[in-house]
């Protein structure tokens, strides 16, 4: 680890398992960079150059991931592949859309079993728009902002986009979880199970965790690097 | 011995501004910071929700420039208490008339204390529909957003000020947790206020 503005971050000489250890959500971190267990006492550094992901990247990523305030220092950012930054904002989609939110789905299904038809409806279709509304988000992302961080790379600026726009369609999508989340909480009928509930819940924290991370490492990792692109290439 | 003082919040980012209105209002009496944020993140909303403070001070800086003017309506989302500006930086007269009050860091300290009496006054003042259950009239406001209603809409509807509309809005939301449309519309149809044919269920 090292320090930088005072605080302790993760540097790439630390043991792989070591991170792993101190943020065990890290592990979301590994899978959507493809990099598999089994590491055994190698650094940081080792792993990322055996696996040709890019190291400042994946520190990057790390330590957003971990520190709250943390603010990517300029020597960090500065060698960093938006590339890298990129595949990785989008296998997280792949995971929210594939995995969080169908397991998701099916837990709150199984929450308003016991309800009636109508109660069911409800909370059926407040999830169904919600997913709808996060895939739509996605999908812009997906379609203009990644295209056009990958195109930078080749030095062929793309006229007509900036990532200043991406920075205004960047909407919040956080507040349907968040009211999801109270729905669940407050607000359902006796009849549901405590047990079910919870699981619903424990979901529900995880993904709003993780897509509160999502959103700040787009908005401390990805804008600012691309910014740089872009002034370095006008 | 219990003393009776007005529990104060402070969202300032400066830790020396901070330190200095605690030490400021400290010597005075009367007012007492009971908690700082740095920033209004999702960690420091809940804190300002739970802490139940008769008044929030704010450094209007925390919010960029575009979002200012919404800074208001998110505190309002969290607590009901009056809110005061603390100029740090040269403001509009718009952006000024959406806080309670404000106070200058160069003011003195009893004239500090002063502008903070009179807003938590002219505050208490105000009408304030209290109690944590939604009151008939923010449940026949709730019904109205349920069925899809605009502010301007209900306003007609109600026979009131779209500005009254919005109050009651922000106190259900602040009540209920629940911020979306989608969500308050489920929220409405979970507690049987409104007829689920009215709204294509």
């Amino acid at each position: 680890m090292t320090k930088e503005n005072g605080k302790i971050v993760f540097s790439e000489s630390m043991k792989l398992a070591d991170l792993i250890d101190m943020n065990w959500h890290l592990l979301n971190v590994l899978s959507r960079l493809d990099i598999g267990l089994g590491f055994r006492e190698n650094t940081i550094s080792e792993v990322c150059a055996e696996q040709g992901i890019n190291l400042n990247a994946f520190l990057l990523i790390c330590n957003v991931y971990t520190y709250d305030d943390y603010v990517p220092s300029a020597e960090l950012l500065s060698g960093a592949d938006p590339a890298t930054i990129v595949d990785y904002l989008h296998n997280s989609h792949a995971f929210y859309l594939d995995k969080a939110f169908t397991s998701l789905e099916e837990s709150i299904a199984a929450m308003v079993e016991p309800c009636d038809d109508l109660q069911k409806k409800i909370v059926a279709r407040f999830f169904a728009d919600y997913r709808a509304q996060v895939e739509n988000h996605f999908a812009y992302e997906e379609n203009v902002v990644f295209p056009y961080v990958r195109s930078l790379k080749d030095s062929t600026s793309r006229e007509g986009y900036t990532i200043e726009q991406f920075e205004e369609n960047h909407s919040n999508i956080d507040e349907t979880l968040h009211d999801l989340k109270n729905i669940v909480m407050k607000y359902l009928p006796d009849t549901c199970d405590t047990v079910q509930r919870n699981e619903v819940l424990y979901r529900i924290f995880r993904l709003e965790e993780d897509l509160a991370k999502h959103t700040i490492v787009e908005d401390t990792v990805l804008i600012p690097l691309v910014n740089r692109i872009e002034d370095s290439v006008k | 011995m219990k003393q009776n003082f007005k529990k104060v919040l402070l969202i300032v980012p400066s830790k020396i501004v901070a330190r200095g209105i605690e030490a400021v209002l400290g010597e005075l009496g009367e007012f007492r910071v009971e908690g700082i944020l740095s920033d209004l993140s999702h960690a420091s909303a809940t804190r300002l929700h739970n802490m139940d403070a008769d008044v929030i001070i704010i450094d209007p800086v925390v919010f960029d420039y575009v979002s200012r003017m919404n800074v208001r309506a998110r505190i309002s989302e969290y607590s009901s208490a009056p809110v005061i500006a603390l100029k740090t930086a040269p403001m509009s007269d718009e952006q000024i008339r959406q806080f309670d009050g404000t106070i200058s860091m160069y003011d003195e300290p009893v004239a500090m204390v002063r502008k903070l009496r009179e807003s938590l006054a002219s505050h208490e003042d105000a009408p304030e529909t209290e109690g944590p259950e939604l009151s008939a009239r923010e449940k026949e406001i709730l019904v109205c957003v349920a069925k899809g209603m605009l502010n301007k809409e209900i306003a007609d509807v109600c026979n009131l000020s779209i500005h009254t509309v919005i109050t009651h809005r922000k106190n259900i939301t602040r009540k209920t947790g629940i911020k979306t449309v989608a969500g308050l519309t489920v929220y409405a149809l979970l507690n049987n206020l409104v007829d689920p044919d009215s709204i294509g269920l």
